[in-house]
């Protein structure tokens, strides 16, 4: 990792020299965790990162213990669930942590998400750092979804069965596929066995491109919001305790949040269908999926084409993996971009406006403002990062962070520089000597 | 340059008005289906178990769980609960004794462990509540075709949809009682069809349920049907919250301990919150960020 | 400014630290309460605390006759001794054996292992143990062993008629569950 083996980190005390002059874990977490330099006019919205970090333990920490108690079988899940709720010592707390947690997780990477569009956290260097986070955006998709089948609700097992049967648009191939991830003729034992297997395993899989993304981060350094790189130590404070602590302070904030939902309106996120048992002769009047995946489900129904919604309903997240090559702009941060910070908010509203039209049924006006706002959707990425990036004069960016923040306390207006803030001008990584 | 970027700016601009008044418009044509679908019916009531400091009420319980047994459960199964829940703590709390009495006075279909045949024995405490019928089959053909669900989690698997902008009222409102809304308000209001409106055979008019105007369940209680031995009221309304009431203990039976935690939880977080912000301040005060 | 303030962290502990001791011992209260649930649910839970009693009709029993019956998941063994085998039990002085409590939770914890406080009150040819072998919790074979009474195949514990610990590396008597004879034909188990 960068500048690993240069440290001149000795320990005090006498076994962790012993240890570190071996395996040198405690040199690395001190240049990780502790001295890691970080721009110091980071806002809150940077702590997102940390609070994802502990949502994601706390899933894996709350479905490990919830495996303990469940069974994944057709005719057990829905009891074993409600064995949990019932009988099971702070069963019913473990998984309404579990379940609450799930979209919490979600809300806090999207808040992440939103932040690294908003302030160009996607601009060389940190095109891989951002392409790391939308693979675990998908892995935690794939988990969410899988994981909302176990109760084996009414929900689980309809939204097990459309969803999976968008394979099925796959021209030639689509019906083999889809009795490929079946194991069978419908969504059954076989499906629920193997959904609970990976939904075991992926979060671990998560686990380990966290790994690699915290790497690439730490390899180019934080952006931050003026989107300016950091020139010198001037522009930053030690991780530890200027980050640790306000990390901490935002989470425990977020934790308010999680805990009113977990213990005043635990089902509020939930379906009441979910309270039903699946029954394979019956459909749901309505079949949603979780609202962290309505905006995408609301896309998938606006497309008149069955393979055509399928394609563009994937589109819609695979395009972010090109986003640091759509965005042509040489200022990263949309403070300083007029014009791209009002695409950015209608971008967002976007967003909201197809969740909730997902969340509606699929007819009349709500079909026309669907597609509305996906065509908006794929514009934003496609037409307007593109063009903005052109047509677009930014406001003047000041010359670094130090100075912004002076500006900032002192009222005085920051100077312009001509080539700042632009990511190929900039240092690569801050190094620390 | 500028002049092209402010008409662009502008003419942005405009499009977020016009997304935005999109959005509104079909916010408001949300609500105003919610509304015509008629759920308006359905009031919130005034339950001991709302709110932060919720509880359930014990004797509104032991009367829930009395109109249950007396009319539901000829009908309903409630496969979930088990004779010992009607003693554990947060439920209705009868004594050990009287749960035992409860669970004796049914007959429960075992194995005999010496002949292996199949014979009737009196119930115990860990012995779940016994269904109606023995299968969905023999439900749905004393019921006229219709299956009468499970009661124990009905409280929790029925709900309004509540619409848009209701929905975002309710998480700060802290209204998590739409289930047992729903239940009282469909048992007090069997009423004849308005005029004009053709009866369909074998339903019952219903303005309230969830799935059209028409349902299957006949009117299960009148006035002074189960008879209440601590001087309540025994009136349709009456009966209908104890067993809406009953019925949400049932489908969470650990509410109490919930909210009870769940208080404790979030004081600690909040001091907690404080006394990290104070630290936070304290080290970043000599640094300008 | 960074680097002032991290230097100053250096110092002895002052009165300005007692926020900062503070947030930690609050921390840590939080992380110990947060724990609690994750380990507690592993405790046996309500279903399986609520404990079921069994009822054994014995009526058929001759003398001399085993049966072995499940009671919360484990094998209780219930025997109608023969009177050699009660005779043989009494004979045994308290103070020979390796465990000289009763083990008998019907009776009291502290009595002695005599044969009377082994078998079923009042009824001396009955006993009803738990068949697992308090070495580390083999099913032990009846009327096998140097004793007359069970065997521990597994590592070879030895036990008298009325289920005492004789040889071997087992440490204690076999365990009596609570249970009462409802009638003279009926045992209640649990």
């Amino acid at each position: 990792m960068a500048g690993h083996g240069t440290s001149n980190y000795q320990p005090k005390n006498k076994v962790v020299r012993w240890v570190d002059s071996r395996l040198p874990i405690f040199s690395l977490m001190n240049e990780q965790a502790i001295v890691f330099p970080t721009p110091k006019n980071l806002n809150y919205l940077w702590t997102f990162g940390a609070i994802l970090s502990f949502m994601l333990a706390t899933m894996m920490i709350s479905g490990i213990v919830l495996a303990m108690h469940y069974a994944a079988n057709t005719e057990l899940a829905f009891d074993r669930v409600e064995h949990i709720m019932r009988d099971v010592n702070f069963g019913w707390l473990i998984r309404y942590i579990h379940a609450v947690g799930a979209s919490m997780f979600f809300f806090a990477v999207y808040m992440h998400i939103a932040r690294g569009l908003y302030y160009g956290s996607y601009k060389a260097p940190r095109e891989i750092l951002w392409m790391l986070g939308v693979v675990i955006l998908i892995l935690m998709m794939a988990t969410g979804f899988m994981g909302y089948v176990l109760p084996w609700g009414q929900m689980s097992f309809w939204g097990a069965t459309v969803i999976t049967n968008l394979f099925s648009a796959i021209p030639l191939v689509g019906p083999s596929i889809v009795e490929w991830l079946w194991g069978g003729f419908a969504v059954d034992n076989a499906t629920l066995n193997r959904f609970f297997s990976l939904h075991y395993l992926l979060p671990f899989v998560i686990a380990g491109v966290v790994v690699l993304h915290i790497w690439a981060l730490h390899e180019v350094g934080n952006n931050n919001p003026t989107g300016v790189s950091v020139k010198s130590s001037k522009d930053t404070v030690p991780f530890h305790p200027y980050l640790t602590m306000k990390d901490f302070f935002a989470l425990v904030c977020f934790m308010v949040l999680y805990a009113y939902f977990v213990f005043y309106i635990p089902n509020y996120l939930g379906h009441p269908d979910n309270y039903i048992e699946a029954d394979p002769l019956v459909t749901p009047a309505h079949i949603v999926p979780e609202w962290y995946l309505l905006p995408f489900y609301a896309m998938l129904r606006a497309i008149p084409s069955k393979l055509g919604g399928v394609v563009v309903m994937f589109s819609s997240l695979l395009i972010l993996f090109v986003v640091p090559w759509l965005d042509t702009s040489k200022v990263r941060s949309a403070k300083y971009r007029p014009m791209f910070k009002i695409a950015f908010w209608v971008f967002v509203i976007s967003c909201i406006a197809l969740g909730w039209l997902g969340s509606q049924p699929a007819e009349g006006v709500y079909v026309m403002l669907a597609r509305f706002f996906t065509f908006y959707y794929f514009a934003f990425f496609l037409i307007l990062m593109p063009l903005l990036g052109i047509i677009e004069t930014p406001k003047p960016v000041p010359n670094s962070i130090a100075e912004s923040v002076l500006a900032r306390h002192h009222g005085s207006t920051a100077t312009v520089g001509s080539g700042e803030g632009r990511p190929d001008a900039a240092p690569a990584a801050p190094k620390k000597d | 340059m500028p002049l092209k970027s402010m008409t662009a700016a502008g003419l942005l601009s405009r499009f977020a008005r016009l997304a935005l008044a999109g959005g509104l418009a079909a916010g408001l044509s949300g609500a105003a289906l919610a509304a015509e679908e008629g759920h308006s019916l359905i009031e919130k009531q005034d339950w001991s178990f709302g709110g932060v400091f919720g509880t359930y009420e014990r004797a509104q319980l032991q009367r829930g769980y009395k109109v249950y047994r007396e009319v539901c459960s000829l009908c309903h199964s409630m496969d979930r609960l088990a004779f010992r829940n009607l003693h554990q703590p947060g439920g209705p709390e009868f004594s050990e004794e009287a749960a035992k009495q409860i669970a004796s006075e049914y007959q429960i279909p075992d194995i005999s462990n010496e002949t292996g045949q199949p014979f009737d024995r009196p119930g115990t405490l860990t012995d779940h509540f016994p269904a109606p019928f023995p299968n969905k089959a023999a439900a749905q053909a004393a019921n006229g075709g219709a299956y009468p669900p499970d009661l124990s989690l009905i409280a929790k698997a029925r709900a309004e949809h509540r619409g848009f902008p209701g929905f975002i009222v309710d998480a700060f409102a802290n209204y998590a009682e739409n289930g047992p809304d729903y239940i009282y308000a469909l048992l007090t209001h069997y009423e004849d069809p308005p005029a004009g409106v053709e009866p369909v055979p074998g339903k019952h008019y219903n303005p309230v349920f969830l799935s059209g105007d028409w349902i299957s369940m006949p009117k299960p209680i009148s006035d002074g049907q189960v008879e209440y031995t601590d001087g309540t009221s025994e009136t349709v309304e009456q009966y209908s919250a104890d067993v809406s009431a009953f019925l949400m203990w049932a489908a969470e039976p650990k509410l109490e301990e919930r909210k009870e935690i769940g208080f404790r939880v979030m004081i600690f977080l909040i001091v907690f919150a404080v006394l990290l912000y104070l630290t936070k301040r304290k080290l970043w005060r000599n640094v300008e960020h | 400014m960074a680097t002032t303030e991290h230097t100053e962290e250096h110092q002895e502990p002052t009165r300005r630290d007692f926020l900062y001791i503070a947030t930690g011992a609050v921390g840590a209260v939080g992380v110990a309460g947060l724990a609690w649930p994750f380990i507690d649910q592993m405790n046996p839970d309500a279903s399986a605390q609520a404990m079921a009693s069994v009822e054994v009709d014995v009526s058929s029993m001759n003398v001399g006759d085993s049966i072995t019956i499940m009671w919360r998941g484990k094998p209780v063994f219930i025997r109608r001794r023969t009177d050699a085998e009660v005779e043989a039990a009494k004979e045994t002085p308290v103070a020979d054996l390796p465990d000289p409590l009763a083990r008998n939770p019907n009776i009291g914890s502290d009595e002695p292992a005599t044969d009377a406080n082994r078998a079923a009150v009042d009824r001396e040819p009955w006993l009803v143990m738990i068949g697992i072998c308090t070495h580390l919790g083999c099913v032990p074979l009846g009327q096998q062993g140097a004793f007359g009474g069970w065997f521990c195949p597994c590592h070879g514990s030895t036990y008298d008629t009325a289920g005492r610990i004789r040889s071997g590396p087992a440490p204690a008597n076999l365990d009596i569950p609570p249970y009462t004879f409802a009638s003279d034909t009926t045992i209640v188990v649990g």
